[in-house]
């Protein structure tokens, strides 16, 4: 039988805010355990939440740039549970009205086929803390730093059918939120969380299958892996005449499975209700426009300018807008040189070698894109060959000069161009290799393009790579084919 | 709607309630069964077109600038904590 995966994700995104959600907390990464947990995260009696400006502008930012529609009401309410990194004994969420409705992501699969997911809804909420499971005398330990600390979670329809699918829905979520620079997207430090709904049915059926929810994934690799496996799983179950039952997994990485957790027995056992302690938010249509006016431009309108206004190939568009960083180094340089394909070909070659030899983020690239963007002009107006740019560049690389200028004339890069001084080299090269060039004439002339290739090399060694090639190439066949 | 005495041990159960006696069960029964009788005459008001009130107050959220505005209180925090330690909260062994 053909099978059918169906795949819905929810993501969870930390939002980049300074202080909590609901308290004036700091959220910094690493803090020494529970010094950034005070009276409201603790759920100590008598406190009032307030909810943060900073975390309801991140989640109308991420609205607007999915084509959501922004309710102009929307309401918190209270999802109780017992777990010790909740000191509350409820998770303050939404689920009635959310701050962000239905809105749309375009992904983009292998040979640049496009395809539409349908977001049903986003979310803000409050992280928990985090047990340690260490051995503390019998106990567990808890660090409740994280507790409150801002999350949008975002819901997607059931509209991805292949693991490879869900990956590139991830990553253009993590390209959304880290364009808006509304989360850092670091998924190491869990600032990104997947819970992945996998289900199969057979191929032509309209309902769904029973789904599993796999929790926590947290990396695009394993996201992947878990959801391939636990598709094998579901179909290999239901192949033998099993069933698959409704329940909560997890991912193990180094076993490469998924685990049952817990059987979701009853999927009401959350009693949300309206909190108490906050009130109705309310967002007027000024505000949403604000928050409209500081948008950037957004990868799909980035990737596509760079391929049409730009005249870039789709893949190098593809790669140029992946990340933010990457978008700005390459636009900067663009804007000293002029040159798009130049200044695309320079980041994607000679300088994201070097960034990845070195594992070195293109933040603190060592080459600055002014330095780039001024090399690329000399290359352009012919003042130094490819060849010399290399060196240039590795100079810059190394801080040996501070512009490609200063670096071409410290070393006498400078490209030869003045054809008596070209003819010279030549003549003088010619003289040394008899062999050579009596080699050369007796070839059939379709031969010699490929011999003419050791005397191109003899001349640019002898002008210490300073000469023109083309130049060369062209006075060698003359002074060669004259005889 | 009825309610049984099943339901009020699972909703004990939910809220981490101990019921000492199958006649606190009872009594819960008795009193929640009145509670939805209540709710059910409430039912019968017509409320097409009210929109659900989710809070009593006739006001809108106030929203808090992004600032950090507290310090770190752990000590006073923890002195009132049955266990801790390397500023952990320590708690009974949860596994999943």
């Amino acid at each position: 039988m053909q099978w059918e995966t169906v795949i819905g994700l929810e993501v969870h995104v930390q939002l980049a805010t300074q202080s909590k959600i609901f308290s004036g907390a700091s959220t910094a990464f690493g803090a020494a355990p529970n010094t950034q947990a005070c009276a409201i995260d603790l759920g100590l009696p008598g406190v009032l939440p307030v909810l943060n400006e900073g975390a309801v502008a991140m989640a109308v930012q991420f609205g607007l740039a999915i084509d959501a529609e922004i309710p102009e009401t929307s309401l918190f309410e209270r999802k109780n549970y017992f777990y010790p990194d909740l000191p509350k004994g409820y998770q303050t969420s939404q689920m009635a009205q959310p701050i962000v409705g239905k809105g749309e992501v375009e992904i983009v699969l292998d040979d640049d086929v496009r395809k539409r997911v349908r977001i049903h809804h986003a979310h803000l909420e409050e992280d928990a803390g985090k047990s340690l499971h260490e051995d503390f005398h019998g106990m567990s330990g808890i660090d409740l730093n994280r507790a409150g600390t801002p999350l949008l979670e975002i819901v997607s329809e059931p509209d991805m059918r292949s693991a490879k699918e869900a990956v590139a829905y991830i990553r253009a979520i993590h390209a959304i939120v880290t364009y808006l620079g509304i989360s850092d997207g670091n998924m190491a430090e869990g600032s990104m969380r997947c819970d992945v709904n996998v289900s199969v049915r057979p191929k032509g059926q309209e309902t769904f299958g029973t789904r599993a929810e796999i929790k926590n994934v947290n990396s695009f690799r394993f996201v992947e892996r878990a959801i391939e496996f636990e598709v094998e799983r579901q179909i290999e179950l239901i192949e033998e005449g099993g069933k698959v039952v409704q329940e909560t997994r997890l991912y193990d990485p180094d076993q490469d499975e998924t685990r049952s957790m817990r059987t979701k027995e009853e999927a009401n056992d959350y009693r949300y209700f309206p909190c108490p302690d906050l009130l109705p938010v309310m967002l007027d249509s000024a505000y949403v426009e604000h928050q409209r006016s500081t948008l950037p431009e957004l990868p799909t309108d980035k990737r596509n300018r760079f391929e049409t206004d730009l005249g870039l190939s789709t893949y190098d568009a593809g790669v140029l807008s992946a990340t933010r960083p990457m978008a700005e180094y390459f636009e900067a340089v663009l804007a000293v040189c002029g040159d798009a394909k130049q200044a695309a070909n320079w980041v994607q070659g000679e300088l994201s070698g070097h960034l990845n030899r070195e594992n070195i983020d293109i933040r603190n690239s060592p080459v600055t894109p002014e330095q780039l963007g001024g090399l690329i002009q000399r290359v352009l107006d012919d003042t130094i060959n490819g060849k010399a740019a290399k060196q240039v560049f590795a100079a810059l690389w190394n801080n040996e000069g501070q512009s490609a200028d200063e670096i071409i004339e410290a070393r006498g890069l400078k490209q030869v161009t003045d054809t008596g001084a070209i003819e010279a080299i030549v003549d003088q090269v010619i003289a040394d290799s008899p062999v050579q060039v009596a080699q050369y004439r007796d070839a059939e002339p379709e031969k010699r393009g490929k011999m003419i290739g050791y005397f191109v090399g003899q001349v640019m060694k002898a002008s210490r790579g300073t000469a023109n090639p083309q130049q060369v190439n062209s006075v060698l066949k003359q002074k060669l084919d004259e005889a | 709607m009825a309610i049984e005495h099943a339901d009020v041990l699972r909703a004990a159960h939910l809220a981490r309630l101990g019921l000492n006696s199958d006649a606190e069960a009872a009594g819960y029964v008795d009193d929640l069964t009145q509670i939805l009788e209540m709710v059910d005459r409430l039912q019968a008001v017509d409320t097409e077109g009210v929109a659900p009130l989710s809070h009593p107050l006739d006001a809108t959220q106030r929203l808090r600038p992004d600032e950090v505005t507290e310090r770190d209180q752990r000590e006073r925090f923890q002195a009132c904590a049955p266990a801790t330690e390397d500023g952990l909260y320590l708690v009974p062994r949860v596994v999943e």
